[in-house]
This record gives structure tokens, sequence and C-alpha cells, in this order.
């Protein structure tokens, strides 16, 4: 692998301004211009449009994990009234240039099954399609679907993944086997290190952490409508999406249709987490149709096909090893994971482990004793790809919840132990074991006021008092760092990486000729607020009320460049994108200003939105002026272009690294297994601030969601590969009842590698908060003889393990 | 089957099947697609409305059985001048939302709420909403509204 | 999401209620507030041909002093029950359980009667009912007979009920000065029972229903019979799951299950009896 030190730290400009250069709209807790369409109704969502003439598409599933499909019979729903045509995998099979896409072959010889929108020969999953209806109405195409009769060969589910790994049934019969890949993490010069800290150290904690299938279940189901133009050949897909740039191609690409007659709109978007950051069957069977058939196709996903059709997350087992000198000090770490793909290969399905790759180390100096490697396997479960986090969340379950584990073999507090190998702040930029330079970081400030705020010291002495023999409800302490490599991403370091595409954000700037601004980004938000961030970046830089900002954005006609919203990396790409399109227009703009108050350019200065002669503050022209002398181009400097429009793609230097730490406590009921979450401490470094109203909202969504995955979340599947919760009634996403309200602290330390000193916010809080949750948890029970709990710490697992463990103190006592 | 509901204070008729559901009634026949469908199990609440006053999940009631009643989605709660309802108002103070998807579910029962416990505490607020689900806030934002609502 | 299709007809009256299911048999039902079969129907769980609308009778809807018992009407809503101030003062166990049922828009439609017709075992108000040693009244084609909650559950959401009989009224006793506790313990506050316990005590006499405890609501009978001899709250609680036969799922295991019974008996005896 090239070095990674070398892609990174090129280009790097370091700059320490304070973020409110400007007007002082940044930093301010501005509201959302997003809100009063989506507080009023008035917000349309994909199945929200109306669509005259529209075909109403549902979908078959497989019933069966595996199975060979043996024959189809579909005259039934074809002839059911109101039902246009019934399509089979077979009957589409010549309609596909290319199989689904994945882009990110991480190794060469990476085992990828042909992947179509409909199976042909054989289904994988539960939940797989397996015919198409479409009919006048969604009702009468439910209806088709249950007058469809397949007869299947039901083959052995395969749901294990060491079982799966011996291959005794293998899935994809053409690949010869179940493993996709194995990829390692190579650091030169350190053959043996690893080995030898294992060997030679004081301490070494083994543990295996099981991460759990998650299902994103964002609000907002899929929707899918494919409108053509029959005879102007142009076809528009709007969908439920995150990623309409790379949809865009990704369709063009998979179908044959020539790019630029492909145009990708998604309407408001209710959340994704990851799991609209794809490319669907259903996205390419409503076009395929609508091209075919010269209608338009529409689709609305149900909720429990949006749990078995629409990808899932995490699903790994963690073996790893950790080392420590007698002092605590971490001298070696090695990782050995396996990753559960699912059926097939979605978008960025094998790269999910390798972003977590990088992040074993926690906040903590690691020696290059560092040794990981990723197998990942198949397996006849819905496919797995990004969920809030993808990879970076399980790499640091695994690191804090080891840390306690040495902890608790040191017999020292946790807390004390993780300082001991904080990174010290003077370190920053700090080039890491893995080649990766972390841009800033404060991990003793985090702490410290995550540690006030909890009164940590009193909340030990609390539980010392109240964990005694006897006691039924036990106190825990949990605590938690992080470190996140976010901002995805220079471009360099994913090609490195075997990432098809780039990491760049593009913006276009220009200011209209009544002086109002528009500000065209690649990004595509779905609720993260990028209108009202975007306006404040701009409005900041040239001195205006964020107002008289608009932001286009999530329409491939509109916004043609963009790589769109995932992996926190929308405003310290694409923000700064902004930022620096601003600048460009200013600088055109400046031109202008010397050229009809004709004075030196280095004279001016711009400020409130108002050119200025240094010097001469009565000579002066404001920006409105300047817009509609470069309108109407009658008295422009030689050569230059008319208009004040600038684009910019910017490729960031490195990824952008907030930190935090994460404390709670929480208390359990012994009798019943219950936790209950008393208190929870949130600090989370993402540099610069835009607006922190919307930064504390990513905080707590975020936190609640890591919070759900260590008590509430599960996809559970029995041993015939059937998805048992597969609505929102099984799978438990808590409501407001369930949580806990959240104490957020204060740390910022601004990132130097951005003109905003931003860094990325959307996927921090997920990951702070499941290990600071499960240590608490442990942390009640140790005393009891628990030596972990799998996630979810539901009622059940919490009791079983308390059992055991008194069942284990009787033999041992015995 | 005719179906007459009196929606946001206008009567509306339209001739549907009986498995239609009041909530694709209000979004497919009366073209009011402010209500937002998000399960199919009664669990999230994304559908919730006014039925006679009262927060009800439109996914869970028939058409017919709406028939002849008063009906009130997320479009009857602003002003006509366009000022929003206090409880809107109140969500876009603090952050109420970020997707919007379970947003008018949510204003929906929280109105509701209000009107069955207008001091409520924080613990009131949590257990009142405990039928409608939100995957972006954390709810955290989502409480501080309805309360600074009960207090505005 | 979307039921298959079936016909409905709105029933004006009780009789008329009782005579349009006689007509159409064993596929039709009859839909209250819809809170339970309407689930089954979106998922196409259950397909019925006919649906007889009973949610218009608004003369059983009611909640009234009857004596020593409290008569409340079929139709009367789980926020009516919950809301009543009768039975707050006179069956505060049964409007305490019924807070507890779903969520807030849930109560706002669904209905005592449907509720304890459909009779699933993991509803709360089947077996608070039970606990309480109440009386459903049942209206046939020809006229009306009572059922003790004791004979009414006879299996898998299977009652007592005739195909062409509907429950009108629920009877519940006067609880006079008992203590009583309604222990629901579930993962999220919308969530059916895991386990839960409805238990009223009165000196040596007593009532424990069990909830989610097996294919019926169940009255522990044994916890009374141990509470009548004299036997410690802990002793007996330790009967509670003595003869259960419930099953495992997603949150709990058969041995889960019968430990939490017990935990939530003891519980709920302590608090019913301070």
């Amino acid at each position: 692998m090239t070095d990674l030190h070398e892609l990174t730290t090129d280009n790097m400009e370091i700059s320490g301004e304070s973020i409110a250069a400007g007007n002082g709209v940044l930093g301010q807790r501005m509201l959302r211009k997003e809100d009063p369409a989506l507080l009023t109704g008035e917000a349309i969502y994909t199945n929200d449009m109306k669509v005259p003439g529209a075909l109403y598409m549902a979908v078959l599933r497989s019933p069966h994990a595996h199975a060979r499909i043996v024959s189809i019979d579909t005259s039934a729903a074809a002839a059911l009234d109101g039902v246009h045509s019934v399509y089979s995998g077979a009957d589409l099979a010549d309609s596909w240039a290319a199989p689904m896409p994945c882009a990110w072959p991480v190794t060469d010889d990476m085992k990828n099954p042909a992947h179509y929108p409909l199976a042909v020969s054989k289904v994988h999953y539960v939940g797989d399609g397996v015919c198409a209806v479409l009919a006048v109405n969604d009702s009468i195409a439910h209806d088709a679907l249950d007058l469809i009769d397949v007869e299947y060969d039901v083959l052995p589910a395969v749901i294990d993944l060491e079982k799966s790994l011996s291959d005794d049934i293998v899935i994809h019969e053409e690949l010869g086997t179940n493993k996709s890949y194995t990829w390692p993490l190579v650091i030169e010069d350190n053959e043996g290190d690893c080995q030898k800290a294992m060997d030679e150290s004081a301490y070494v904690v083994k543990e295996r952490y099981i991460q759990q299938r998650l299902i994103p279940m964002a609000m907002e189901p899929r929707a899918v409508v494919a409108l053509p133009q029959p005879f102007g050949g142009d076809m528009t897909l709007y969908s439920s999406t995150q990623v309409p740039h790379i949809l865009k191609v990704m369709t063009a690409l998979t179908l044959g249709i020539p790019e630029h007659q492909l145009r990708v709109v998604c309407p408001a978007v209710g959340g994704g987490f990851g799991s609209k950051l794809n490319v669907y069957a259903e996205e390419l069977l409503c076009v395929q149709l609508a091209k075919t058939l010269k209608v338009p196709v529409r689709w609305n996903e149900e909720r429990s096909e949006n749990a078995q059709a629409t990808i899932h997350g995490r699903a790994q087992i963690q073996d790893i090893e950790l080392a420590a000198d007698e002092n605590g000090k971490i001298t070696g770490l090695r990782v050995r994971l396996i990753g559960d793909m699912g059926a097939y290969l979605q978008l960025v399905t094998p790269g999910v482990p390798l972003l977590g790759a990088f992040l074993y180390g926690g906040v903590y100096e690691i020696p290059k004793a560092f040794d990981f490697s990723c197998t990942s396997v198949f397996t006849t479960m819905t496919p797995t790809d990004a969920y809030r986090g993808a990879g970076r969340p399980e790499a640091t379950y695994a690191i804090e919840h080891a840390m306690d584990a040495l902890a608790r073999k040191m017999d020292i507090d946790p807390l004390v132990l993780r300082r001991r190998n904080f990174i010290p702040k003077e370190a920053f930029p700090y080039e890491a074991y893995t080649g990766l330079v972390y841009d800033s970081g404060d991990h003793d400030k985090a702490a410290t006021v995550a540690e006030n705020i909890l009164d940590y010291d009193a909340m030990r002495a609390k539980q010392a008092a109240q964990n005694v023999a006897g006691s039924t409800k036990r106190l825990g302490i949990g605590v938690s760092t992080y470190f996140e490599m976010c901002g995805l991403a220079p471009s360099r370091v994913l090609a490195s990486l075997n990432y098809s595409a780039g990491g760049w954000e593009s913006a276009t700037v220009r200011v209209l000729p009544t002086s109002k601004i528009q500000v065209v980004t690649g990004t595509s938000p779905h609720g993260q607020g990028h209108e009202t961030a975007w306006s404040m970046i701009a409005a900041d830089k040239f001195g205006v009320d964020p107002s008289d900002v608009d932001v286009l954005h999530s329409d491939t006609a509109i916004a043609p460049l963009g790589l769109d919203t995932y992996g926190s990396r929308s405003l310290p790409v694409g923000g700064v994108a902004v930022g620096l399109a601003c600048d460009k227009v200013i600088d055109k703009a400046r031109k202008i200003a010397a050229h009809q108050m004709e004075a030196n350019e280095d004279d001016l200065e711009f400020a409130g939105g108002m050119f200025t002669v240094k010097g001469s503050p009565d000579k002066t022209m404001p920006l409105a002026a300047i817009a509609f002398e470069a309108f109407t181009a009658h008295n422009l400097p030689d050569g230059l272009e008319p208009n004040l429009e600038m684009q910019v793609t910017y490729d960031p230097p490195n990824f952008s690294w907030p930190f935090g730490t994460h404390m709670c406590a929480i208390e359990i009921d012994t009798e019943t297994g219950a936790v209950e979450v008393l208190q929870y401490v949130a600090v989370d470094d993402c540099g610069n601030k835009v607006n922190p109203l919307i930064v504390d909202g990513q905080v707590h969504g975020g936190v609640i969601q890591g919070l759900a995955q260590a008590l509430f979340e599960e996809a559970r599947y029995d041993d015939d590969g059937n998805l048992l919760s597969s609505t929102l009634a099984e799978y438990l996403v808590p409501a407001a009842s369930d949580v806990p309200p959240i104490t957020l602290g204060e740390s910022v330390t601004p990132s130097p590698t951005n003109s905003l000193g931003v860094k990325g916010v959307g996927e921090a809080g997920t990951i702070g908060a499941a290990p600071c949750i499960m240590n608490a948890v442990v942390d009640a029970l140790s005393g009891l003889g628990v030596q972990d709990i799998q996630m979810p710490a539901s009622p059940l697992n919490v009791w079983n393990a308390i059992q055991q463990a008194q069942a284990t103190n009787q033999e041992n006592n015995a | 089957m005719e179906v007459s509901v009196t929606i946001n204070g206008t009567v509306q008729t339209h001739d549907v099947e009986p498995r239609t559901l009041l909530v694709q009634y209000i979004r497919d026949h009366a073209g009011l697609t402010g209500t937002n469908i998000g399960c199919d199990t009664s669990s999230c609440g994304a559908c919730s409305i006014h039925l006679n006053g009262e927060a009800v999940k439109s996914c869970t009631v028939l058409a017919v059985q709406a028939d002849g009643q008063e009906v009130r989605t997320i479009e009857g709660m602003a002003d006509a001048d366009g000022t929003l309802h206090p409880m809107q108002q109140a969500f876009m103070e603090n952050h109420g939302l970020q997707c919007g998807y379970c947003t008018p579910g949510m204003v929906m029962a929280a109105t509701s709420l209000l009107a069955e416990n207008a001091n409520p505490s924080e613990h009131d607020v949590r257990i009142g909403l405990e039928g409608n689900l939100c995957r972006c806030t954390g709810y955290q934002n989502i409480v501080k509204s309805v309360l600074a609502a009960a207090s505005a | 999401m979307i039921p298959a299709q079936f016909d409905y007809v709105r029933a004006e009256s009780a009789e008329e209620a009782i005579s349009l299911i006689g007509q159409h048999g064993d596929e039709a039902k009859f839909i209250a507030g819809g809170h339970s079969l309407l689930p089954l129907m979106k998922l196409r769980l259950a397909q019925p041909t006919v649906l007889v609308d009973i949610g218009r009778l608004s003369d059983l809807s009611y909640i009234r002093e009857d004596g020593d018992m409290i008569a409340i009407g079929a139709m009367t809503r789980h926020m009516d029950v919950e809301n009543s101030p009768v039975l707050k003062e006179h069956a505060p166990l049964l409007a305490h359980a019924a807070s507890h049922v779903g969520d807030p828009q849930v109560r706002h439609r669904g209905t005592i009667g449907g509720s304890i017709a459909h009779s699933d075992s993991a509803s709360d108000l089947p077996a608070t009912t039970l606990a309480m040693g109440a009386t459903y009244v049942a209206q046939g084609p020809n006229g009306t007979r009572e059922i003790a909650a004791g004979d009414f559950f006879q299996g898998f959401l299977t009652t007592a009920l005739a195909p062409d009989e509907m429950l009108t009224e629920i009877r519940v006793p006067k609880m006079g000065s008992a203590g009583w506790s309604f222990q629901k313990f579930n993962r999220r506050a919308q969530d059916w029972a895991i386990v839960g316990v409805a238990a009223w005590r009165n000196g040596t006499e007593s009532g424990v229903g069990l909830v989610n405890m097996g294919s019926v609501p169940i009255l522990a009978s044994g916890v009374s019979a141990a509470i009548a001899s004299g036997a410690s709250i802990e002793d007996a609680a330790a009967e509670a799951a003595t003869g259960t036969d419930p099953t495992a799922d997603l949150n709990a295991s058969i041995e889960y299950r019968q430990h939490l019974a017990r935990i939530l008996t003891k519980r709920a005896l302590t608090e019913a009896t301070s």
C-alpha cells in the first residue's frame, strides 16, 4: 500500500483563523430555513409526488433464504383487473448492461457474485426480488403478488459467519467459496512487532466482540419515480437517496443509458444514515421498465420490505488482543475481523471494515506493533453496507471495550488508564501508526469536561456505596473516548484503498443581478440542514443576511457535479468548497471594483458587503452594484468575463478527525435485567461550529442511535434465515419514553487542514455511545462476576449473564 | 363506497374501496401529502392526525370508519396568513426536527397531548410521545419543543 | 400495508350487528376501534371477507355503577376507561391498566370490548379483568348471557363467544379498600408486555392476573391460595409461574418469562399490600 503519510500531508495549509471572521453569522444558533416547509406538510417527499399515468410497481420477494427457482407462474397475477404486466428475473435478464454495481473492490482478487435487480435462477436471502408487478395502483399491485406462484427448491441457509467460512455450503456456486476477500492493513517495517508485544508485555487482554446486525430504519422508507420523456429520450429518476450523483453514474452504466440523458433528483429525503447511500434494484427496475414501456413507473417501499431489502449495518465478529506494559501503556494491538457481507456486495459493502481499520488505536499512542486483517464472507442474509459510522463505531467499540477489560485486569480506574495513553495535545498534527495524520486533538480537555459534568469521582463514591452484596440495583459508570476519521475523503487515499471514486466536492456560487446569492452544492442533505449552514457560510463571506442566500442541491440538472452526503463529509468537504467558491467570487468582484473605482486591487478592503479603498472611506462600492455591473458587462476590465459566478472543486488534503469523550451512569435492576440510563454526557469536539444548533442536534441523534445499538436493536434471524425482526413492532427503535436526556459539554479544537477549521459531526455521537453504555453495563455487573454482555444489553441478555455468572461463582466455590 | 370526511374544515367526498385506510384517503384521495407513512404495524406514529380532535394513527383507521367525522392534518395547523401553530413554531425554535418525516405526526401527537395535559412534566411529554418514532433527533429537542409550546 | 379486499357494513344497533354477522358467516368479523384487527389485516395475516362495523354503537360506550359492580360498555375506549372518575374511585386497577395499553393514539381508538373479545394473552385488559373477577355480557340472536371471565378465554385468540354473539358489557366488582398494582415489563413503553401482572389484595383475599404467560390470559390461583393460607408475599409470589406454559420469543426465554412472573408478582403484591 502507498504511504498514507505522503498522501495526506501534501497541500496541508495551516490556518488558525477564527471562524467568525466575517459578519458574525458563523457560530450563531440560527434557526433552520428548511423547517417551515417540513413543519407544514408543504415539503414533497418522493412518494408525495403526483404523477399522472404512473404505473405502480410491487416486488415479489423470496420467502426463502437460499433456494433454487424451479418455476414461476405469473398468469393469474397478469390476468387480474388493473394489472399491466408481470416480470420475472428471466424475463428481464437481457435488460441489464451490467450487474448491479459494487464500487469498492478492496482487493484485486475479491469475489463478487453477479447481482441483478431480480434473481434469475437462485435466491440468496429472504427479501431477494423475484418478480415485479406493474399495476394501476398500489393496492392492485400488492393483490397481484399474492397470485404469483413460485416453486422453490429450498437449500440450507447460511447465517453463521464462521460456518460460512468453512464452505460446507457454498452460496454462490460460481465463486467456489463463501469468502469474498482478506484484507490486511500493511504497516511498513513492523514484522513480528505485534507478536513480540503479546509475548513480552505485562498485560494482555484477549476479547471477542460481536457487532450485531442493525437495520438503519430511516423513518422514510425508500421511494422511486422514473419519469421518461419517450419522444425526447430523456429520463428523470426521482429517488429517496443520499447520493443522486453517484446514482446517476451507476444507473447510466448499469442500464446503458447515455449519462447526459439521465437526470436524478431527490425531493425531500426522510433520513438516510447510510441506508440510502446505494444503488438499489428498485431504482434500476423502475427506470428500465419506464424506459421500455414509455410510461412513468413508481414504487413505494413498505416498512417490512425496508427491513429486508434495504441494506443492514455492522455485522462483524471482532477478535482483539491488547497488550500493555506494567503501567498500562499500550505496547501492541492485534485485530482479526470477520465481516458479514450478506448475500451480495452492494455499493460499498466490502469497504466498511476498512474504514474502521484505521481507528482501532482509538485516541491513544499506539506503537507500530499493530496487526489488522479482515476476512469477509457471504451469508444468506440481507446485504450489509454503510450504516451511520460504517466501520468506525465497530472499531471504537472494540478498543474502548478492550481498554475497560484491561483496566479491570490491572484493577485501575478506566479513566486513569485512558489518560496514561492519550496522544498529548502538543503532539498534533500527529502521524499515527497507520501513516495517517490526525489533524488536531485535546483528549484530556474533552475527558475533563465530561468528568466534571458527570462529577465522576462523586459518582464512583456513590457506586461503591450502592453496589454492596445483595443490592439489586447496581450502578455502572461508562467512559468512552473516540477519534473519528471523517470528511471522506482525500481522493488519493481512496485510490490507495481501491475505492472507485474520488472524495472531492463541488460548489458553485453566483451573485445574481439583483445581488441575491445562489449557492449550488454537490452535497445532498436529508435532514442535516445544509440550506441553512451553507447560507451562513456564504452570508459570512459576502457580509449579507443568510436570507439573501439560496442553496440549490440534490438535482443533477441543477448541481451537475457532486459526490453527495455520507461519511460526515458534507461540511469539511462540501461546506469548505462553498467558502472557497465565495472567495473566488469576491476576487472577481474585487477586479471589477478596482476597475470601476480606478484603484489598485491590493488597496481594496471587503467587509460588510462593501469594497472600500484603504485610506479613503468615502470611496466605496457595494457588492450589489458590482453584481449589476457584472451582469450588464458594460464596463468590465479587459478580458474579464461577465457575471459573478465561480465554481470550485475541492479535494481535501486530509480527513477531518473529530474526537470526544462520552460518560454515563446507568442502573441495573438485577432481578429483571433492566438497564436504566441515569445520566448521559457527551463531549464531541468537531472543531469550529458553523451552526451549534445543528451540531447539537446531530450529536443528540447520533448518541441515541449508538445507545439503541447498545440496549435495543438487533436484526435477528432464525436458523432457516428468516428475519424475525422485520417490522417496527419487533425491531426496537426506541421512542422518547425509552431514552434519557443528554447533557452536552463544550470543547472546540479547530482543524488546521481547512479554511473553516471544521470537522464532520454526523456520525460522532453514534461512535461514542455504544461503547460508553456497554462499558457501564459491564462496570455495574463485574462485581457479580459478569465478564461481558453481548449487545444489545436487553433485559434478557443481562439477566442471562447474571445467572451464568452466579452459576460459575457457585461452581468455583464448591 | 362514498366516504365523506371533513378535512381541515372542508367536507370532501370520495368513492373508495372499503379497505382504503384513512391515511390513503387523506394522501391519495384528498391529496394532502403532509401526513406520512412510516410503518405497517401502527408503531411509528408518522401518520398521526386528529380525528374529532384527538390524535390517532390514520394507518389504523379505515376511511369508512371516519365517514362523517372531522379530521385535522398538519396542513390545517398553521393560520391562513402563514402564522405557524404555536407547536410548529416551538419545533422550529428548538430544532425539534431534522429530516422532517416524523414531524407532522409528532406535531399532531404533541398538540393532542397538550390538549389533555396543558402543563406536562418532561416525563409526561416523553411518555405521551411513546407512540411516535424519530430516527434523527434523539428526541431531546422534540421534548424541549413540546415543553416550550406548553409554556408559550 | 394494504389489507386484502373485503365488504363493509355498518351496524346501527347491537341487534343489527348480530343479525349481520349471522348472515355473513364465518368469514365475517366485527370491527370496533380496529386496533387489534386492522394491524393483522394490513399484514394480510387476517383476511375477513366482511367487516361489520360496531364502532358507531355509542349506546355501548358508558361506565356506570351498578350496585357492587361497575358496568362498562364494550365500545368504551381505553382513554375513557383510563380517565373515568367512576373507575378511578371504584376500580382504579382497571383505569390504571388501561393507561398502559399501546400509546395515546391507540387508546383514543381502541376499545375495552375489542381488546377482550380479541383475547390476546399479551394484552393488558384481558388479564386485568380476569384478575378482578369480571363478568362479560354477550348478546346473541336469542338474547344476552353472562360469562365469567374465568370461563371466557378458551385458547389462543379463542373465546367462549359464539360466532354470532357480540360482547356488549364488561362488569367488574368494586374494589372497595383493596390495594392494587399493575406491573408491566417491556422494553419500549408502547410495546406489549413481555410479562405483566395485575393484582389486588384485601387481607387474605386477592386476585392476580398474568399477561403474556401462555396462550390465554392467566389467573394465578396458586398465588391467591397461598395468600389465603397466610403465606408471605415472597412465598406466594413463588407460585406465580406454576403451571404456566409461556412461549419464547425475541425478548424472553420461557425460563426468563417464568422468572419475571414471579418477580413482578412479588412487586405487585408488595405494592398492593402497602
